[in-house]
C-alpha cells in the first residue's frame, strides 16, 4: 500500500523485499506465502536434490555482509561462525522481543510474513548444526505469537520442521516462547536467562552466548528482520542481496518512523538514502508550520541528532560519524513542541522501570536521574546538578553488564548537550514556580515549600 | 536459622517503604520457613490447568524453561499470581514456590497483586508520550474512575511496540490506536458492558489501516 502523498511532498517509492504483499496479497498463510513470494524456495534448495551442506548456507550468509538488524549491527555471518562444531547440541534463538521504544519492524514482519521468519530459523539451525529453536516473542504481542504458532504449526504439517525435514537427514524442533512483559530480555543473555525460566538478568560475558548460552549450549542469538532476510540471501545469493544498499550496510531494511510526523509506519528502504527522504518524503515530515527538534536514528536508546543532520545518509556508519548509531533502525521525531525535561524525564522512567537491578551503575543511575529531573520541574534544582546528571550519565556508561543503562545514558545526555540551556529555562521555572506557591503559603504561615520538600 | 538478636520481630520489613522508587520488590519476610516443594499429592489443582503446564513442560529440554508460560496459565485461571496460583504451578512443575514467585515478581504482565484478571496497558512511552499519551492515559484513568471499573487492572505501560499508531493501547492484548482523549470514556464503558472496545480500530481487524493510510 502506498502512502497518499503529502501536500506539495513526493512520496519517494518503498523497495518491497522483506515486506512484498504486505497489506496487498495474503502471504500470512503457509500456501500464501508460497504462491505469492515464493516462500519455502531456499528451504528446497538446501534440502532436495543437491542440497546444500550446512557450511554452505553459512557461507552464502557470509558472503552477503548481513549485519545483525537487532541494534548492534554484528556480521550475522561472523557470529554463526563463532558456534563450535562437535557432537554438542546447538541452539538458535531468535529475539523477537523487540520493546526499544520507537521499534515496531518485528512486530510487522511477524504479523504479516510469520513463515518468512520460520523459514530462515529453519535455514540459520541448519548452518549451526541446531538441533533446537526457539523464537521468544514478547508478552504482550499476543496476536502476533497466535499468528506466529499457528505458522510453527502449518511448516510442521508439511514436513517443513520436525523429524527429517524434507526427507533429509536434519532434524529441528521450533518452539514459541513468550514472555511476559520485560524490556530487559531483549538484551541476548537476559533473554537466555529468561528462556531458561528464571528472571531476566544478564549475565557476565565472557563466555559469549556462542560459546555457553542457553542450557550452557552454544547458542546463535539473532533478531526477526535478521532471520527473515537468510531466506532471501539462500534463494536468490548473496550477491543480488548485496546489490542493495550500501558497502557496508547492504541490503534492504525496515525503518520504523514515529513521533511527531504525519504518517508514522514502517517503510523498507536501502541503508545510505538520506535521513530527510525517510523523515519527509514517506513519512510526511512534520506538521506545516513546524521544525524537526531533535530525532533519534536507532530507537530511544541513541542518542539525539538534530535538524542539520537530516542530510546525513542513513547507515551505520554515518550515524556513528554524527555522534548516534543505527541501532534498530527506528526513527523518533520530536518537532518543536515537545518540551525537553519532561522528554528527559519520560525516557529516564522508562529505563529506571526496567532495569533489572543487578548492577548499581544502572540500577541507581537511573533512579537518581529521575529523581534529579524532578527536582528541576520542582524547582529544587541548581544549575550545578545539570553538571550531576551529565556526570551521573557517564558514571553509568560502559559500567554494567549489559547496555541498558547507556541506553538511558546516552540520550540523556545528548539532551542535555544539545539543549541545555532549556533544561536551564525549565530550571529557573520551576524556581519561580515553588517560589510562588511558597509566597502563597507564607500568607497562611506556612514554610518555605522548598525546605519543606 | 535467623539470630533473634541480630533481626528482633519488631524491626522486620514487611512493607515496601514508599519512599523507595516504586517497581521494586517487596521485602521477604526473613521469619517465615521458606516453603518446600508441594507434594503433589495434596495440591489440588484444575485438571485443566494441570494438563497445561505440563505440555509447556514438554516442549523445552528443560522443564524450568515453562515457568514463564506456567505462570501466566495459572494467573488465567486464578486472576493474579495468588499464593494458590503459585502454590498449585510449583505443585506441578515441582519446584519451589520461592522460585516461581522470584520469577512473577520480575515481569510486569505477571500480576502479585490481585489488581484485576483484564488489563488496559496504555502506551506512555516516548513515540507516544509526544502525541500526547499522557492526556489519553490521563482521560482513561480518570474515566475508569467515574465509571468505577472493577476487576481490570489499568496502568502505563512500557513501549508496546506500535509507535505507528501512536497513541494507543493494548486491551486484554488487544491494541487499539490511534487515541485522543475524546475516545476514553467510549473505551472504559465499553470494557465494563463487555463490548468490543472501539470495533475496527484495533490491530488485525479487518481492513484495519492507519488514518494516513499506511498498513500498520
Amino acid at each position: 500500500m502506498t502512502a497518499t502523498p503529502s501536500p506539495g511532498g513526493r512520496v519517494p517509492e518503498e523497495i518491497r523485499i522483506l515486506t512484498a504483499g504486505f497489506g496487498e496479497k495474503d502471504v500470512r498463510s503457509i500456501d500464501g506465502y508460497m504462491e505469492n513470494v515464493g516462500g519455502y524456495a531456499a528451504l528446497r534448495k538446501a534440502f532436495e536434490g543437491a542440497g546444500m551442506e550446512p557450511e554452505d548456507v553459512l557461507a552464502e550468509i557470509d558472503a552477503s555482509g548481513l549485519r545483525g538488524r537487532g541494534g548492534a549491527g554484528f556480521a550475522t555471518g561472523k557470529k554463526a561462525s563463532f558456534i563450535p562444531k562437535g557432537a554438542q547440541t546447538n541452539f538458535l534463538t531468535c529475539n523477537a522481543d523487540e520493546s526499544e521504544p520507537g521499534t515496531f519492524k518485528d512486530r510487522q514482519l511477524i504479523q504479516y510474513c510469520p513463515h518468512r521468519l520460520v523459514e530462515g530459523c529453519i535455514l540459520a539451525s541448519y548452518a549451526i548444526g541446531g538441533s533446537f529453536a526457539f523464537i521468544y516473542i514478547r508478552g504482550e504481542y499476543e496476536l502476533q505469537a497466535e499468528i506466529l504458532e499457528q505458522a510453527v504449526r502449518e511448516a510442521y504439517e508439511r514436513g517443513f520442521l520436525g523429524d527429517r525435514i524434507l526427507g533429509s537427514r536434519y532434524s529441528l524442533e521450533l518452539v514459541v516462547h513468550r514472555g511476559a512483559g520485560a524490556y530487559i530480555c531483549g538484551e541476548e543473555s537476559a533473554l537466555l536467562d529468561s528462556l531458561e525460566g528464571k528472571r531476566g538478568n544478564p549475565r557476565l560475558k565472557p563466555p559469549f552466548p556462542a560459546i555457553k548460552g542457553l542450557y550452557q549450549g552454544p547458542t546463535l542469538i539473532n533478531n526477526v528482520e535478521t532471520l527473515s532476510n537468510v531466506p532471501l540471501i539462500v534463494d536468490r545469493g548473496p550477491d543480488w542481496w548485496k546489490s542493495m544498499g550500501t558497502e557496508k550496510s547492504p541490503g534492504p531494511k525496515v525503518v520504523s518512523v514515529s513521533g511527531n510526523v504525519q504518517r508514522p509506519g514502517n517503510y523498507e528502504v536501502e541503508l545510505g538514502i538520506p535521513v530527510r527522504e525517510i523523515i519527509d518524503g514517506f513519512a510526511g515530515g512534520v506538521a506545516a508550520g513546524r521544525r524537526v527538534k531533535f530525532w533519534h536514528p536507532g530507537g530511544s536508546s541513541s542518542p539525539v541528532l538534530l535538524e542539520e543532520h537530516l542530510d546525513l545518509p542513513f547507515d551505520y556508519e554515518s550515524m556513528a560519524q554524527a555522534g548516534s548509531m543505527l541501532g534498530t533502525a527506528s526513527v523518533i521525531v520530536a518537532d518543536d513542541t515537545v518540551a525537553v525535561l519532561p522528554y528527559a524525564k519520560r525516557l529516564a522512567k522508562f529505563y529506571r522501570h526496567e532495569s533489572c537491578g543487578k548492577c548499581v551503575p544502572c540500577r541507581e543511575g537511573t533512579n537518581w536521574t529521575v529523581k534529579m529531573l524532578e527536582r528541576i520541574e520542582q524547582g529544587l534544582a541548581t544549575p550545578m546538578d545539570l553538571d550531576i546528571i551529565g556526570e551521573v550519565q557517564q558514571n553509568i556508561e560502559g559500567n554494567c553488564l549489559c547496555v541498558l543503562g547507556d541506553s538511558m545514558a546516552m540520550p540523556v545526555r545528548s539532551l542535555l548537550q544539545h539543549f541545555r540551556s532549556e533544561f536551564a529555562e525549565a530550571m529557573e521555572a520551576g524556581r519561580f514556580a515553588a517560589d510562588e506557591l511558597a509566597s502563597e503559603h507564607a500568607g497562611l504561615g506556612s514554610v518555605d515549600v522548598r525546605v519543606a520538600l | 536459622m535467623i539470630d533473634p538478636d541480630l533481626n528482633p520481630p519488631g524491626v522486620r520489613p514487611t512493607e515496601p517503604d514508599p519512599a523507595m522508587a516504586g517497581g521494586w520488590d517487596s521485602a521477604a519476610d526473613l521469619w517465615k520457613d521458606p516453603a518446600e516443594i508441594p507434594d503433589p499429592a495434596s495440591v489440588e489443582v484444575p485438571d485443566e490447568l494441570r494438563a497445561q503446564i505440563e505440555d509447556y513442560m514438554s516442549r523445552y529440554p528443560d522443564y524450568h524453561s515453562a515457568a514463564i508460560p506456567a505462570l501466566m496459565a495459572a494467573q488465567k485461571w486464578h486472576g493474579w499470581c495468588s499464593d494458590e496460583a503459585i502454590k498449585q504451578t510449583a505443585a506441578v512443575m515441582q519446584v519451589t514456590p520461592a522460585y516461581l514467585s522470584s520469577v512473577a515478581t520480575f515481569y510486569d504482565m505477571l500480576r502479585t497483586k490481585p489488581v484485576g484478571a483484564r488489563y488496559v496497558y496504555v502506551c506512555t512511552s516516548v513515540a507516544c508520550h509526544v502525541r500526547q499519551a499522557d492526556e489519553v492515559y490521563a482521560a482513561i484513568t480518570e474515566a475508569a474512575d467515574m465509571i468505577g471499573l472493577e476487576g481490570v487492572e489499568v496502568r502505563e505501560f512500557e513501549c508496546l511496540g506500535a509507535c505507528d499508531m501512536a497513541p494507543m493501547a493494548s486491551v486484554d492484548g488487544r491494541y487499539v490506536g490511534p487515541l485522543t482523549r475524546d475516545d476514553a470514556p467510549d473505551l472504559v464503558l465499553a470494557i465494563k458492558e463487555g463490548r468490543e472496545v472501539l470495533p475496527g480500530r484495533g490491530l488485525g481487524d479487518d481492513g484495519y489501516t492507519l488514518p494516513w493510510g499506511t498498513r500498520a
